[in-house]
């Protein structure tokens, strides 16, 4: 197995540890590469295809590098009518991205999530797992500010 | 007077809230006096919270607290700025038992909740038999809180009656309705409850392993359980019958269909979550062919109320067919949003305008159980929430989400919203779910765009019915009740769509224009300046070719001389 990916054996190597094994993969290196599919199908000893099926299947897995900071913009119920069409349209204004993008500069991509669990705070958006709440533009646009200083 | 210790609600709401830099400043401040971290104390909209505890026990809450030395410092003076009285209206209207020690505790702190009659619902159940723990449970009358609302003391009555080498106990974490947040502050607040309840029903049913299924978007329910079930393990909780019962966190990848029992144990397997047709049940046959029961969240944190008090104490509370309380997720169109209980049989109107405060002018309806559920209009708020009033109405209890949507949204453009959320989760496996939901949403897209038809409409009714009746799973079966029920109160809208091209709301944005009145206009030129697309001109004419209705103007116009108005 490509010595990259090694720390699969952190976990058992049935079957029913793949989703597992591909979250590894994913928080290790931020995305599921060919190389990473390929490491998965060795070591789980299951087709490519079958592989390639399961991380279609789960709105988690992103098969393209994302950016230094991805954004994830929340558009469950409670933010939909708090106007989370309007969140995209200000950070699309602010960095030009559409939801699955990822900028040149690779600093920030951008995704669409169904609720964060904090619908109260409506409309919500995280950046790097971190929840900001209660948007508005201004307040959006300073967010966006300090983690392109960052 | 002085404060014998401080709580800081540092739940997901909480720290989106800023609540992580207040509990950081105050322990930094208040030297010997501690300073707990504790989850959600339901009033999400005034976060960040702080309880000041004080000596003779009572307690001074604080609002929207800010990490500077002005907020803190008054904290600790017991100053008078920025107090927070819990609303006269909730606390008469509330029943809080489920939710008891949510805001209490500190959820990774074992002994907290043993000090506070954790586990004793666990003694009770050990100091019975299997069988009488079942029959407590048939007896509180409790429903699953899952959105099917299954018995579930005849549920745990099946999974006891199968022989079995292993018996598989799943937790169903999924919490899959966008816009509901009930089981993540149950497991952010007080995990122990939760595994309270799992274990008890491992000993009534003889389970042997023990599985929680957990939405990945929820951290910080997963390193608060994963705390807990290590001082579990470390307090031998989980042996039970002589046997160490292993409990194991899997994490969900995103997909709203493994919500549904046999997506989610084909997920557990690892494989693409799809559901298959039943029978066999899980319970027959579920996880790697085990005997499997899932129950939700909310429903094993019922378990140690029950087992405690007993369930014949239990069913004193709620309506005839629908025992105890209800959490809600109440969030949208009113002012205070949050995390509610109540018992069954509490009416809609008590919900929205006495609890979460909305202004009953302001009020069209409340969408319950999600992309699942329907909508219930404001004239029928005198409704008891419980399984079959709702259901009647062409609504569901659902999970538990609740979305005020105010008289400003428009109801096609929300079910649009609906649909667009189901086609994409559709796992593809029934061809009316996949393709019906989807020609249901360009149907839809269609009309909020200004091109419907007349007969989109009974297009829209006729898919309804056949995805409902072609579908395998509870996905497509409820698919398209966020479209019916819309139909059923507000055809009228619909109809202004597609025959006048008129969004009563003015919300579909193909439908409406910016207007800038002239009278009022003072010339500051702050839209001019604001606007993105340069389609505000110097003499103050707005161009509705190049307009996108963004409505940044709106917001920047100090005069408000700026509307949306129909085409
Ligand atoms: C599409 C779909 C999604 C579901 N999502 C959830 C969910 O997120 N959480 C949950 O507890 N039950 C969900 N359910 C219901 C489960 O299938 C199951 O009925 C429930 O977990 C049983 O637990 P209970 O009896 O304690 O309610 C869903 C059902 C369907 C059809
Ligand atoms: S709907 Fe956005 S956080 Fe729940």
């Amino acid at each position: 197995m490509n010595p990259e990916f090694a720390y699969l054996k952190k976990i058992g190597n049935e079957p029913n540890n793949l989703i597992k094994g591909l979250q590894l993969i994913q928080s290790t290196e931020g995305y599921v590469s060919d190389d990473g599919i390929r490491a998965a199908a060795e070591y789980f000893s299951l087709p490519e295809v079958e592989i390639e099926g399961v991380l279609s299947f789960y709105a988690q897995f992103k098969r393209v590098k994302p950016g230094k900071n991805h954004i994830c913009v929340c558009d469950g119920t409670a933010c939909h009518i708090k106007g989370s069409s309007q969140v995209h349209t200000w950070i699309e204004q602010e960095l030009g991205l559409k939801p699955g993008e990822t900028s040149d500069d690779g600093v920030f991509s951008l995704e669409t999530v169904a609720c964060l669990g904090c619908c109260s705070l409506a409309p919500v958006m995280s950046i790097n797992g971190k929840v900001y709440g209660k948007l508005d533009r201004k307040k959006l646009a300073k967010i966006l500010k300090d983690y392109a200083e960052k | 007077m002085s404060i014998k210790f401080l709580r800081v609600g540092v739940a997901s709401c909480g720290i989106a809230s800023g609540a992580d830099g207040v509990m950081n400043l105050l322990k930094e401040k208040a030297g010997n006096t501690p300073v707990i971290g504790v989850g959600c104390i339901g009033h999400c909209y005034a976060e960040p919270i702080v309880e000041a505890v004080l000596d003779d026990g009572s307690s001074i809450f604080y609002r929207d607290v800010k990490p500077v030395d002005a907020d803190i410092d008054n904290i600790l003076a017991c100053g008078e700025e920025n107090r927070f009285e819990i609303p006269e209206a909730r606390r008469k209207k509330e029943k809080v038992m489920v939710l008891a020690l949510a805001g209490k505790v500190d959820p990774t702190n074992f002994d907290d909740y043993i000090a506070n009659g954790g586990y004793e619902g666990l003694k009770r159940a050990l100091s019975l038999t299997p069988e009488e723990v079942v029959n407590e449970m048939k007896l509180s009358g409790l429903r699953g809180r899952g959105g099917g609302g299954f018995p579930t003391g005849m549920k745990w009555s099946f999974l006891a009656a199968k022989q079995a080498e292993e018996k598989i106990l799943i937790c169903n974490a999924d919490e899959g309705d966008p816009g509901a947040f009930m089981d993540r502050s149950l497991m952010e607040s007080v995990p122990h409850q939760v595994l309270e309840g799992m274990l008890i029903a491992a000993y009534a049913t003889g389970a042997t392993k023990l599985f929680i299924y957990c939405r990945a978007e929820y951290p910080m329910a997963i390193k608060h359980l994963k705390i807990a079930i290590e001082q579990i393990y470390e307090n031998k909780l989980n042996v039970i019958n002589g046997r160490a019962l292993e409990i194991n966190i899997k994490e969900g990848a995103g997909a709203f269909v493994c919500g549904e029992e046999t997506s989610l144990i084909a997920s557990l397997e690892g494989k693409r979550g799809t559901p298959r047709f039943r029978p066999p049940f899980p319970t027959d046959s579920g996880y790697l062919g085990h005997p499997t029961m899932i129950n939700n969240v909310e429903t094993y944190g019922n378990v140690p109320v029950i087992l405690r008090n007993g369930g014949a104490e239990y069913a004193k509370i709620g309506t005839e067919g629908s025992k105890g309380t209800k959490l809600f997720a109440l969030a949208g169109d009113l002012k205070n949003p949050g995390l509610i209980e109540v018992p069954m049989g509490t009416t809609l109107a008590e919900i929205v305008f006495e609890i979460g405060g909305a202004d009953p002018a302001e009020v069209k309806a409340v969408q319950t159980g999600g992309p699942s559920g329907g909508c219930i209009p404001v004239e029928l708020f005198n409704t008891p929430v419980d399984y079959d009033s709702l259901k009647a109405l062409g609504a569901i209890m659902g999970s538990g989400g609740m979305i005020v949507i105010g008289k400003n949204r428009c109801m096609v453009e929300t079910a649009r919203y609906f649909l667009d959320f189901t086609h994409r989760e559709s796992c593809g496996k029934c061809t009316f779910c996949r393709i019906g939901t989807t020609r249901m949403f360009e149907t839809l897209e269609r009309i909020v765009a200004g091109k419907g038809k007349p007969e989109d409409i009974t297009l829209l009714e006729e898919l309804g019915k056949k995805i409902k009746a072609g579908s395998l799973c509870g996905l497509g079966q409820t698919a398209p009740n966020p479209v019916l029920a819309t139909l059923r109160y507000y055809r009228h809208e619909y109809e202004a769509h597609v025959n006048d091209h008129v969004c009563e709301a003015l919300q579909c944005n193909a439908l409406v224009k910016l207007k800038l009145d002239q009278s009022k206009c003072v010339k500051c030129r702050m839209c001019i300046k604001n606007c993105p697309v340069d389609a505000i001109s110097d003499d103050f004419v707005i161009d509705a070719d190049k307009c996108t209705r963004c409505n940044s103007c709106m917001d920047v116009c100090p005069k408000k001389a700026i509307s949306r108005v129909s085409e």
